[in-house]
């Protein structure tokens, strides 16, 4: 069963106070990759405090680069349920975890970051991975 | 900013590996852990020797994106458990 919105509300803000559009439909998201050039970052958002907890924060860091990705989209995990499933499907190769980072360049996958490689981490340390990620890209 | 339980063991919600005395290696969330059983959610099983991989060649593979889960939930006996580390601790 989804969170109440109201408990989700700020755990979007997080992110769309520094510039990401949420995706919240499927629609939204096709229209998301039919349309964008250049470099994408894409969050799948998501409300556990064990993972999520440091990976929004580390986001925000990570935005303080000089080189960072044209476009900032996120879908929430178990609450926009049909446009995560359709991100998801953008990567179907790789196991399903959130939450976690992919960054597209025109249509091509080039970094993704697995929940796993987020849980117990420092905000400074995703955001350091993700600040590479834009160096290398961007 | 986020839900926590802390009532739960240290490794609550961290991805982690459980290696036992038997072909099994399991990789999931871990949601508890005593002195009795594991409890795993979203869990993949591998036996050592399938589709030609090893144990190793396994944990490879899952520490560079993760694992389909094959299971909602798993509890492994903790009498069989000989590790249970990160996953983010193996080098992919």
């Amino acid at each position: 069963m989804p969170y109440s919105p109201l408990l989700v509300k700020p755990m979007r803000e997080e992110l769309t106070l520094v510039g990401f559009e949420e995706l919240m439909t499927a629609e939204a998201v096709d229209q998301w990759m039919d349309d964008h050039k250049g470099t994408s970052l894409l969050i799948v958002n998501s409300v556990c405090g064990c993972a999520a907890g440091m990976a929004r924060p580390g986001v925000r860091l990570s935005l303080e680069n000089d080189k960072k990705p044209d476009r900032l989209v996120t879908v929430f995990a178990g609450q926009d349920v049909e446009a995560t499933a359709q991100a998801r499907s953008k990567f179907a190769q790789i196991p399903p975890s959130s939450p976690s980072m992919a960054m597209f360049k025109d249509d091509e996958l080039v970094f993704f970051l697995p929940r796993h490689r987020i849980e117990g981490r420092s905000a400074e340390d995703v955001a350091a991975d993700l600040r590479a990620a834009y160096d290398e890209h961007c | 900013m986020g839900t926590f339980h802390s009532n739960k063991h240290q490794l609550h919600g961290i991805t982690v590996v459980v290696d036992t005395d038997g072909p099994e290696v399991f990789v999931g969330r871990c949601d508890d852990m005593d002195d009795s059983q594991v409890i795993l959610l979203d869990v993949d099983v591998h036996k050592d020797g399938d589709d030609g991989r090893s144990k190793a060649d396994y944990l490879a593979g899952a520490a560079l994106y993760g694992v389909f889960k094959k299971h909602q939930r798993l509890v492994v006996d903790r009498r069989r458990v000989t590790a249970v580390r990160r996953l983010s601790e193996i080098a992919s």
